[in-house]
């Protein structure tokens, strides 16, 4: 118990002092997961919103790859960015394993089916004779798509914050492409791992708390948009 | 003749090889109400969406104004803006009243202050006005309805496509709004095709019925021409002749025939030659009941017969009557009479019915 309780007072002392180094770590990992999120609700919708709407031959299939997708495990999402960044892979001549943007690219692989397969559902549940109605009133095809869109905008930022959250917490993509480089690729996972195995807890505690904290703000706010005029 | 705001040549739709709609020719006059009255599946919905630019047949024209449009493209689209369609679900947006109403005028590009006299003007004439600001999830049917209409009315649209808007509603709630309905329509001048499966609202709204089975229009005039001279037997099923019962011309005098029914002559008015073979139409609420022992009211009916009771039920407030008479007759008698004559199962009764309320259909 002692140790956690000191670990907490440390923790709350990093925070409250602005340690610049736990700054640095946090201001980075707001970054690359914003960044591979935003990137994966633009590919994510449309593509949802495509496979929600149209109907072609593999639909299904293309929909059970997405839902698969949504469970791919981190480690081996950072297998494959690695081995395609490795100096010898297909994109080895980018120079990009070790960068932030290769966690970027290792976090949006495993964003972008989850913003994809939430949006499916979200398109999905509407009333599908929803449709018929707005083109009905005289809907474009693009007012069409702008009008069940924000109908579906609950279960929708539902999906933004699964994506968010599932990339804000992963660790091994970002460990492996990353590699956890002090000042450049260290976030705040791949720093708790390695202030645990060192047994700083301190820190270590820090480090958590400030990602729960994260994780909070943003769903906090998401839930608040989500929520709006929603009392009844 | 003016041209007609919409038409509907040769029309045609399958789905998996099956015809759900075949409409050679179908005519929506500009001011007119017109009710396509039949049962469920008979293929209305798919002419409506069809008329409405909102399905392309698989073959044939649909003509606004004289001129073929499509679905499709952007012409498509501004002639479906001059339409409006009210669905049996509401189908609002989850969002408030006012925004709702507002929808249609908004897609158009409207200047916001025609939206926003529009939207009031249509709340108010639907009674929403209060509740402008209620998110739509919190409405009752009824009111969602009324947003529904109030929604299709601000458009202000050339032609108004009403699909069974009043089928989910309970009776009070559908009679109130069927009658705001009726007050708005008869004031404001809609062209409307009004699609039902309930043949009073199609009497109330309907300027023409159009009657509606298997895919096709069977028969379309003025309600009292479809409802009183129906042109086939399921015709005359639908709009709810009882009693059909086949027979034969067997003499004509100025105009006026005897028919033989099952041995049993009965005195009709038609246009149809003597020995051609007939089926019988006869409404139950043309036919007059009374007891056998009663002394004999001298009225203008032309067809008296004798029987008994066979069977009653009673329909809230009328009683179904099966009479058997050498042919089975069926009438509509009030509760009140109906135990006032004191009938029963076996009663001897005496039914008549005027020669001008038999419909004869050539066989």
């Amino acid at each position: 118990m002692e140790l956690i309780w000191q670990g907490l007072v440390q923790a709350a002392r990093l925070i409250f002092a602005g340690d610049r180094a736990i700054f640095q770590i946090t201001w980075l990992s707001i970054q690359i997961s914003g960044t591979a999120t935003v990137l994966s609700l633009l590919l994510g919708i449309p593509a949802g919103v495509a496979l929600a709407l149209t109907r072609f031959p593999g639909r299904s299939l293309c929909i059970a790859l997405v839902n698969t997708g949504m469970g791919l495990p981190p480690v081996v999402v950072g297998l494959f960015v690695s081995i395609f960044l490795w100096r010898s892979g297909p994109l080895g001549a980018l120079e990009l394993l070790y960068t932030p943007t290769a966690i970027v690219i290792a976090q949006f692989v495993i964003a972008a089916p989850i913003v994809t397969g939430l949006t499916i559902a979200a398109m999905q549940q509407l009333n599908p004779r929803l449709r018929l109605q707005l083109l009905a009133l005289g809907a474009s095809r693009a007012q069409l798509l702008w009008l069940l869109i924000r109908e579906a905008r609950l279960p929708l930022l539902a999906a933004i914050m699964a994506g968010f959250g599932g990339v804000i917490s992963e660790v091994g993509a970002s460990m492996m492409v990353g590699g956890n480089i002090l000042g450049q690729t260290r976030v705040l996972t791949t720093a708790t791992v390695l202030e645990t195995g060192k047994g700083n807890f301190d820190i270590a505690i820090a480090l958590g708390v400030i990602l729960l904290l994260l994780t909070f703000a943003v769903n906090y706010l998401l839930t608040r948009i989500q929520q709006r005029g929603r009392s009844a | 003749m003016t041209v007609p705001i919409l038409e509907g040549r040769d029309l045609r739709v399958h789905y998996q090889g099956q015809a759900v709609l075949d409409v050679p020719h179908v005519v929506v006059r500009e001011g007119e109400v017109l009710a396509v009255i039949g049962p469920n599946g008979a293929g209305k919905s798919t002419l409506l969406r069809v008329l409405g630019l909102l399905e392309a047949p698989t073959a044939g024209t649909v003509l606004y104004r004289g001129g073929p449009v499509s679905p499709s493209g952007s012409r498509g689209l501004a002639i479906r803006r001059r339409f409006a369609s009210v669905f049996q679900e509401p189908l609002l947006c989850d969002t408030t009243v006012e925004a709702n109403v507002a929808l249609g005028l908004r897609l158009r590009r409207r200047p916001s202050d025609e939206v926003a006299a529009e939207t009031k003007t249509w709340m108010e004439r639907l009674g929403i006005a209060h509740l402008a600001r209620r998110e739509t999830r919190t409405l009752s049917g009824g009111e969602a309805q009324r947003t529904s209409l109030a929604r299709a009315f601000a458009i202000g649209p050339d032609v108004l496509l009403l699909d069974e808007p009043f089928a989910a509603l309970d009776p009070p709630t559908r009679d109130e709004l069927l009658t705001l309905l009726q007050r708005i329509l008869r004031h404001n001048g809609f062209t409307t095709v009004f699609v039902t499966h309930d043949r009073n609202e199609a009497i109330r709204l309907g300027d023409r019925i159009s009657l509606m089975m298997d895919a096709r229009l069977l028969q379309t005039g003025p309600p009292l021409e479809v409802f009183g001279r129906p042109a086939t037997e399921e015709i005359a099923r639908f709009v709810g002749v009882e009693t059909i019962l086949p027979g034969r011309v067997i003499k004509e005098q100025n105009g006026l025939l005897t028919v033989e029914v099952n041995g049993v002559k009965i005195e009709a008015l038609g246009t149809v030659a003597v020995g051609e073979r007939v089926l019988v139409c006869l409404r139950p609420e043309d036919v007059v009941i009374r007891r056998l022992d009663a002394q004999a009211i001298l009225d203008s009916a032309r067809n008296h017969l004798a029987g008994r009771v066979e069977d009653a039920t009673l329909l809230g407030a009328q009683y179904r009557v099966r009479v058997s008479c050498g042919l089975p007759v069926i009438a509509l008698v009030t509760k009140q009479s109906f135990d006032n004559l004191g009938l029963g199962r076996g009663t001897p009764v005496a039914v008549s019915f005027k020669a001008s309320a038999i419909h004869l259909i050539r066989r």
